[in-house]
């Protein structure tokens, strides 16, 4: 009986080396281990077996059981194994075949360099607010210490709807409105279009963005305002940013500055976008002058303040080399999907 | 503001700094230097040299050979030029040098390289140059020939530098001077800052007495008729006039500041407008009836020939110069023809006022005549400064022996312009900088730019060129400046913490953007302005309030003139863009005010509404454009309660396939597919579709409030319902019916067929939903589902619709 149990044995690890695939290994397994099986064969002749030699012969039975079983095991796992290979050899697919993209839309680049700036200064704890775009030549001008016939009205070319509505040639007027509100202390910015009349062509547009900001609180300091748009220029342009303020003059800041910061292309080198200076001039500001503080009903013995303004497109046309203005607005589709 | 170096350094004779430092420096201190030129830049290697022999050329008849001394040796040079002979004195251009254009004024960028070679066969050296090669022009050196080498005059050095002889070793300066710097609109102002920027001495021109013992009130008698619109007449009277070329330092500094040379009582009057920032005018003398000045206004329709010859028509706001019969000059603008100088005078005028600014500057636009005087006056001069000025003319006119100067001026001026007083507040100046500045630093500045202080009062005092100096504001600029912006501290704001934030339309703004962008739109920008012409071009009805748009007065044309009252114009147009460049598949969102006036004509501010604009073509279709508006709407939680209805009426959109979106009765907005009439009048060859939604009255709904309304934890029923619908009832009735009828445990209804054909009855179409029930707390029971049906059935029958199944 072991011996037949051996020859058994023997037989179905001869046959499961040799199946060589799933199906024949499960045949196997039927062949020898099934209920008509020849191992289940050889347990149903247990009652030919002597009974004292049954538990013996019963154990004996198990373990060839068991050794058959873990061969199969093996087998399976390693026929499994080699058959999962083969698929996926199979299903090998070219990776550089073209991508399924979804057609998502793309930002305005002018869009896109508004909501920096406001990520920058709502950071800084500022409060973005709008004004309207027709605006009263009172809030333009007048309350901006440009009173009538001032020159400055002729060099901003304003589009007059009649003689007390424009369109706003700046976002500075937001600044009276806010500060008339009369809440203090003032930490704002506000983007908006302006409008001057100029031809469209590759550097001018009749339409722009700016962005103004002010800071109205007891104790501002004109180093407030460097050192605010220091660090604005340093979020914006790049750690490595320097900056330089030269003096300069708007009717409704005093003392007034220019801002060039460091060439963010060639890092202050000299190149085509700086015309060889290494700086770029990028905003204008000061320390809010006294009278238009009188005019907002502040007074200028308690609080100080400074403004600034910001050109959008000078800043998206530099960040992205956009060398054409009109470009902004012929919304040509190849365009914007480069942003 | 062009003023060459050498000219400044004339009042700042220790200034000595390279091109680059001086615009730099200035610039930092507040003289804005937008660039330099130096005439010699593209000159090399040019000296003087004197024509010893000339020979004709053997091999050519135009040319001739010339031996040139140049100093240290003679050297050899053909010519073409026809006008040298022996003994002219000539700059020389040697091999290997450069010069700076051709003999007929065409000049080359970084210069032409002069090498010896052999013109027809004989060796020449060199090149002797004509001014034009030289990079300049007869106008600026009157006496350089028409045609021909440059001769200098006979005591030129030979062996010298030719192009310092000339003064073309020069740089000129352009300046960017702001409106409130108005003195510094003239080479005195400029030397006053150059000076104080380097902190050197300034020296500005000694005006000695001038004229004879006669007195110029026997001369002449001004009157002012309007003292606002001219503050001050300053008259001095020059006779036997001797009208002569002006010596060529004279010329040399008008030629760089770009002032052509004419003779010298025009290149005086010019050369202390340059120097002083005072225009000045002469008239002659004889032609003045009554030897008399007025000053008066225009009359209404005036015609004037101004000295250019031109016929001119004035209006009663100009300011005329008047003899004792006629007009004689524009004032601050232009003097006339009937007095102007010419070579045969005798006796003139010379006339130092002072005009209105803003008066000048309307008066020219409106004449239509800009001049370098009106340009000069128009920013509002300083009346104290034109009795220097015309003194410091007097003296060159005696210096340059071109006449006899009478004695006295007359002058009239009664408004006398007083210096400003300013109260010195160290404290407030550092406070307002973030400095620690000493008073004595701050005093030292003040003193290098000519401020006074009066100790006692504790006053400083700004003399009146400086008309931007009131308050202690302006103190701190003139303390900055000097100290250094850049030795300014930084720091940040102390003080009151406060919140950064956007607004809550803002916010919106930012999901109607992600919204858009996520369903394939890019974010186009449009103008605000556009034509009246695309009323028309929308097909909108004569009479709709659309046309009432707020117009420009001053557009830069009809195109763009008034104020749109409706985006569609602009996302039509740059569709049409896309497809005429064939783009394909375009898909384009604006986020933009429309310009909607209370009344017109316009007396208070328009309601400016923004507009969140879609347009599409290619890919998709009516209800693409209808998904984006429902996701749009539900990321702003506003869900449920939606109508779209077939009622916008719009005329620019197709009328079959169109409709309004409003909510709760409330309308949000509009979208269809664009009328083909006018998708062809665009220029858009396909299918287009349009969505407009008006951003306030989204804003007013929109929440960004969630509350969890759970996971349902009960099995949910699906149950299909087919029927035939007569064609006009909307999908819109039917779902309403079914959530009517359906009641609380009806969680979905879903349109999944819909059919129009053949296998329907004429005037019907197929119509199958699925329809999904569910209960928050337990698990529906067939008798449910069965009554809520029957429910619906009867529902849609009422309606006149055919269940199927």
């Amino acid at each position: 009986m072991k011996d037949k149990l051996q020859a058994i044995k023997e037989e179905a690890l001869a046959q499961i080396s040799e199946a060589g695939m799933l199906e024949r290994l499960n045949e196997v397994r039927v062949n020898f281990l099934g209920k008509k099986g020849k191992l289940t064969a050889v347990l149903k002749s247990m009652k030919e077996v002597a009974p004292e030699d049954r538990p013996a012969f019963g154990q004996l039975v198990n373990e060839t059981r068991q050794q058959i079983e873990s061969v199969l095991e093996e087998t399976r796992k390693k026929l499994e194994q080699q058959a999962l290979e083969l698929q996926l050899k199979a299903e090998v697919i070219d990776v550089t075949l073209p991508a399924k993209k979804n057609l998502i839309g793309h930002r305005h680049p002018n869009t896109i360099a508004r909501e920096e700036v406001e990520r920058i200064f709502i950071g800084m704890g500022y409060e973005v607010m709008e004004g309207p775009e027709i605006e009263y030549d009172e809030y333009n001008f007048e309350k901006l210490n440009i009173p009538a016939n001032h020159p400055a009205k002729d060099e901003q070319d304003t589009f007059y709807i009649n003689k007390e509505i424009v369109l706003r040639t700046q976002t500075s007027p937001v600044q009276a409105r806010v500060m008339e509100q009369g809440k203090l202390p003032i930490r704002m910015i506000a983007p908006g279009r302006v409008f001057r009349s100029d031809e469209v062509d590759a550097t001018h547009s009749p339409s722009f963005h700016q962005i103004e900001g002010l800071v109205i609180d007891k104790n501002i300091t004109f180093a407030d305002l460097k050192g605010t748009l220091e660090q604005f220029a340093k979020e914006l342009f790049g750690e490595n940013t320097k900056t330089k303020f030269r003096p300069h003059h708007f009717p409704f800041t005093e003392p007034s500055a220019e801002v060039d910061v460091s060439c963010f292309k060639c890092g202050g080198k000299g190149c085509r976008f700086c015309k060889g200076s290494g700086w770029i001039e990028i905003l204008g500001c000061g320390m809010v002058h006294p009278h238009v503080l009188e005019m907002c009903g502040i007074d200028p013995e308690q609080y100080t303040g400074f403004a600034f303004g910001v050109g959008l497109e000078r800043i998206a046309l530099l960040k992205y080399e956009i060398d054409d203005m009109r470009l902004l607005y012929e919304n040509d589709i190849r365009f914007l999907r480069q942003f | 503001m062009n003023t060459t170096l050498s000219w400044v350094k004339a009042y700042v004779p220790d200034l000595d700094v390279s091109a680059q430092e001086f615009t730099d420096a200035m610039t930092l201190s507040g003289t804005k230097v937008e660039g330099y030129v130096k005439a010699d830049r593209d000159l090399a290697n040019i000296i003087i040299g004197q024509i010893e022999k000339i020979e004709q050329h053997p091999n050519a008849d135009k040319l001739i050979v010339c031996q040139v001394n140049i100093g240290d040796k003679t050297v050899q040079i053909v010519t073409g030029a026809p006008n040298v002979k022996v003994g002219d004195k000539v700059p020389v251009v040697l091999d290997g040098g450069k010069v700076a254009g051709n003999h007929d004024g065409k000049m080359t960028e970084g210069g032409i390289e002069i090498k010896k070679g052999l013109l027809r066969g004989i060796e020449s050296n060199g090149m002797m140059c004509s001014i034009e090669e030289l990079g300049s022009s007869r106008d600026m050196y009157p006496e350089a020939p028409e045609l021909g080498i440059y001769i200098f005059p006979e005591d030129a050095e030979i062996g010298a530098d030719a192009v310092k002889a000339l003064g073309l070793d020069e740089v000129t300066f352009e300046f960017e001077i702001t409106s409130n710097r108005v003195d510094c609109f003239s080479v005195i102002g400029i030397a006053r800052e150059a000076a104080a920027t380097f902190r050197k001495e300034f020296h500005p021109p000694v005006v000695t007495a001038t004229g004879n013992e006669e007195q110029a009130s026997d001369y002449v008698k001004v009157t002012i008729r309007d003292e606002d619109l001219c503050p001050r007449y300053c008259a001095r009277v020059v006779k036997n006039i001797h009208i002569a070329p002006s010596p060529k330092w004279m010329q040399r500094r008008l030629a760089a500041a770009g002032i052509r040379p004419i003779n010298n009582i025009v290149d005086i009057t010019n050369y202390v407008m340059e120097e002083y920032g005072q225009p000045m005018h002469a008239y002659d003398y004889d032609t003045l009836a009554g030897h008399e000045i007025i000053v008066r206004r225009a009359e209404a329709g005036e015609k004037f020939t101004t000295l250019d010859g031109q016929v001119r028509t004035m209006d009663e706001n100009v300011v005329m110069i008047c003899d004792g019969e006629k007009s004689v000059g524009i004032g601050g603008i232009m003097g006339g023809e009937n007095s102007m100088i010419t070579d045969d005078v005798k006796t003139m005028l010379f006339e130092a006022a002072c005009f209105d600014g803003t008066n000048i500057r309307l008066s020219s636009k409106r004449i239509g005549l800009r001049t370098e005087a009106s340009a000069k006056f128009e920013k509002g001069l300083d009346p104290n400064n034109a009795q220097e000025a015309i003194d410091r003319a007097c003296q060159l006119v005696e210096e340059l022996g071109a006449g006899e100067v009478v004695g006295g001026t007359v002058d009239v001026y009664s408004k006398k312009k007083t210096p400003v007083r300013i109260p010195f507040e160290p404290e407030k100046i550092n406070a307002l900088l973030g400095t620690q500045i000493s008073e004595e630093e701050m005093l030292s500045y003040f003193k290098l730019v000519g401020l006074d202080y009066d100790a006692d009062a504790r006053e400083v005092i700004a003399p009146t060129f400086r008309q931007d100096l009131f308050r202690t504001a302006d103190l701190a600029e003139e303390v900055a400046r000097f100290y250094g912006y850049d030795n300014i501290p930084t720091t940040l704001p102390t003080g009151e913490a406060t919140t950064g934030k956007l607004p809550f339309e803002m916010r919106v703004r930012a999901v109607a953007q992600d919204i858009a962008e996520y369903c394939g739109f890019s974010q186009g920008m449009m103008y605000s302005f556009e034509s009246p012409k695309v009323f028309d071009k929308l097909l909108l009805p004569a009479d709709s309030p659309l046309r009432s748009a707020i117009r420009i007065s001053n557009p830069l044309g009809e195109d763009f003139s008034i104020m749109r009252t409706m985006s569609v114009n602009g996302m039509l147009t740059s569709l049409a863009f896309n497809y005429n460049h064939r783009n394909k598949n375009v898909r384009l969102y604006e986020l933009g005010n429309i310009y909607l006036p209370k009344a017109l004509p316009l007396t208070e501010l328009p309601d400016e509404r923004l507009q969140f604009t879609l347009g599409m073509y290619g890919e998709g279709d009516f209800f693409t454009m209808k998904g984006v508006i429902e996701e749009f709407l539900e990321k702003l939680g506003i869900t449920g309660g939606k109508t779209y209805a077939p009622d916008s009426d719009k005329p620019y959109l197709h009328p079959g396939r169109q409709a309004s979106v409003s909510y709760n009765g409330k309308l949000l907005g509009y979208l269809g597919e664009v009328h083909p009439l006018v998708a062809d009048s665009y220029g858009i060859g396909e299918k287009a579709y349009l969505a407009v939604l008006d951003m306030p009255a989204v804003t007013q709904l929109a929440t960004f409030d969630r509350k969890y309304a759970g996971i349902a934890r009960y099995p949910a029923v699906t149950r299909d319902i087919s029927m035939v619908v007569p064609k006009h009832i909307l999908a819109g009735q039917i779902e309403a019916m079914i959530r009517q009828r359906g009641g609380k445990i009806l969680e979905e209804c879903r349109l999944f067929d819909l059919y129009e054909g053949a296998q329907i009855k004429q005037g019907h179409k197929s119509v199958a939903y699925s329809i999904v029930f569910r209960a928050k707390d337990r698990t529906l029971e067939e008798t449910d589902i069965t009554a809520a049906m029957k429910k619906i059935w009867n529902g849609l029958e009422s309606l006149g619709i055919e269940i199927r199944s």
